[in-house]
């Protein structure tokens, strides 16, 4: 076993050998730009992007018609936000999305709100679910867009995206749907969904960085978006730029490979968080899932440590290579947004660490990973005036502190 | 983040972590911090006198917040009171070289340094010098 250990599968994951082997042809030999009419080279590139196209719509229960390649889901969520709210900004000006939902959200639609628009912010129960009714009830005569995310990426919940899919064909109103965390990791449907744009990315799914796609519904409804990124009409207009033909191709691999191994995949990373978790809280007292503990990704554990302070916890474990809160936040002292918009306490919140399992991650790494973290937590817990407090009965929400 | 050497050595060895009777004449206590803000330090000093003879901590807070309370009480013992609350923040910084984003650690310690001190004081208000 190599140290660190990985255990950070949803801020990104390595390419899959299978993956490299399909891109690594067309950084040399097929270099051809896909957009070339007018020789084999071009014609060769396009074709190759296609099969990715097909690739990533069989992921997803798409037609290939239906794939924008963008450079990620970033770019992808930026294109459907501000594309829908720009083509249908004369029908309303009213979005419903979620508070803990990714940043690459929430700074659209802020970015929205300065443009004119109303977002209405809706915070998610204790488990980050939403349910269907408060989403029906924050609708407005005026509403063109839900974005909800399909499963969060720091606490791995799993919304009922059917459900919320029907509500909004009901009302007639867009649904877009972050899928980056889902897809290639549980069964993802946009058509059985209800999903009317989704956005994905190459490198969650153990494709390369810097590539992704924007899921655009092209039938009941139509889906119509500005472009964002102008120039030479790429991707049916509604993304300018030559293509990255290698970083598609291996997207196309990568949702090939995922689609084939799915069920394989969720099952040995369940498997190895149910071993992780088991071993941790059999050790542990005081230890809590944040997030939806039945229904959540396979890969995600996402556990708050009581009365160790989270960054000193992340110190202890050197050996090992987890997050605390999102890899986007964790240069910030902010305690998770999403924790917090579950109502998780700023002290839990601020002792949470993700712990994530993939496609590599072996059982005697996960013991490994469970033994460290409990040392960790063991040794915080002697150094911790808080821990002392609650084992001599003192409840810590009436003390009085001095906050700075 | 990278840490100093020192932030590491007081991480991994932090010198007298543990409490003190709270309630004895001899100690003063300083809590300060909240846990919402993600650091709390509890640190106490023994006094003898005029001189603290030992000083324990616990601290739930970054590595950079442990160290600091940890080197607190190294440099707590065998000091008077009056040296004790000449300790400056900013002397913890540079000898712990904690970069600007951990500052607040280091004004932490001095704080509770000060309390330790005052709650010792507070104890012994009216009794002559």
């Amino acid at each position: 076993m190599n140290t660190p250990v990985y255990l950070d599968f949803q801020a990104t994951t390595p390419v899959d050998p299978r993956v490299l082997e399909a891109m690594l042809p067309y950084f040399t030999q097929v270099f051809g730009n896909a957009a070339s009419r007018n020789h084999p080279f071009g014609w060769d590139a396009e074709k190759a992007v296609d099969n990715a196209r097909a690739q990533c719509a069989a992921l997803i229960g798409a037609h290939e018609k239906e794939i924008v390649f963008t450079s990620g889901s970033t770019e992808a969520i930026n294109l459907a936000l501000k594309g829908v709210a720009e083509m249908y900004g004369s029908k309303g000006k009213h979005i419903i999305t979620s508070l803990s939902e990714h940043k690459a959200v929430l700074d659209v639609a802020k970015h929205l709100e300065k443009e004119g628009f109303e977002v209405t912010y809706l915070a998610p129960d204790k488990l980050g679910r939403h349910s269907v009714e408060q989403i029906e009830a924050a609708m407005r005569d005026d509403t063109i867009l839900v974005a909800i995310m399909w499963a969060n990426n720091e606490i791995g919940t799993i919304q009922s995206i059917a459900e919320i899919g029907k509500l909004c064909k009901e009302r007639k109103v867009l649904f877009m749907c972050d899928g980056t965390q889902a897809a290639g990791k549980i069964p993802v449907n946009v058509d059985e969904a209800g999903v009317d744009l989704m956005c994905a990315s190459g490198h969650k799914m153990y494709g390369p960085k810097g590539v992704g796609f924007l899921y655009v519904r092209r039938k009941n409804p139509r889906v119509r978006l500005v472009a964002q990124m102008d120039g030479g009409g790429h991707e049916r207009g509604m993304r300018s730029g030559t293509l990255n033909v290698p970083g598609i191709v291996g997207l196309g691999a990568a949702a090939d490979v995922a689609r084939q191994d799915l069920e394989k995949d969720a099952k040995h990373s369940l498997q190895l968080r149910e071993r992780f978790e088991a071993r941790v809280f059999k050790a542990l007292d005081q230890v809590f899932i944040n997030g939806d503990k039945d229904n959540r990704l396979p890969g995600c554990s996402n556990l708050s440590f009581a009365y160790v302070e989270g960054e000193s916890l992340i110190m202890g474990i050197p050996e090992l290579a987890v997050s605390s809160g999102s890899a986007c936040t964790s240069a910030s002292l902010e305690p998770s947004h999403v924790l917090q918009s579950m109502g998780v306490g700023d002290e839990l919140a601020h002792s949470s660490i993700r712990f994530g399992f993939g496609r590599l991650t072996t059982e005697e790494e996960t013991d490994y990973a469970a033994d460290q973290i409990i040392r960790a937590v063991i040794k915080l817990r002697e150094l911790s005036p808080l821990y002392e407090m609650a084992l001599e009965g003192i409840d810590l929400s009436q003390v009085n502190w001095t906050g700075h | 983040m990278a840490y100093s050497d020192k932030v590491l050595d007081h991480y991994n060895n932090p010198r007298n972590v543990g409490s003190l009777d709270k309630t004895s004449n001899a100690v003063g206590t300083g809590i300060v911090g909240a846990p919402e803000c993600g650091d709390v330090m509890k640190l106490q000093i023994e006094v003898d006198g005029d001189r603290i003879v030992d000083a324990k901590f616990k601290t739930f807070g970054c590595g950079s917040a442990i160290a600091s309370s940890s080197l607190a009480t190294e440099w707590l013992r065998g000091k008077t009171l009056q040296e004790a609350t000449a300790i400056t923040n900013t002397e913890i910084v540079q000898e712990l070289s904690l970069p600007p984003v951990k500052i607040h650690c280091s004004v932490l310690a001095e704080d509770a340094i000060k309390a330790a001190v005052s709650d010792f004081k507070r104890k012994h208000a009216g009794e002559d010098a």
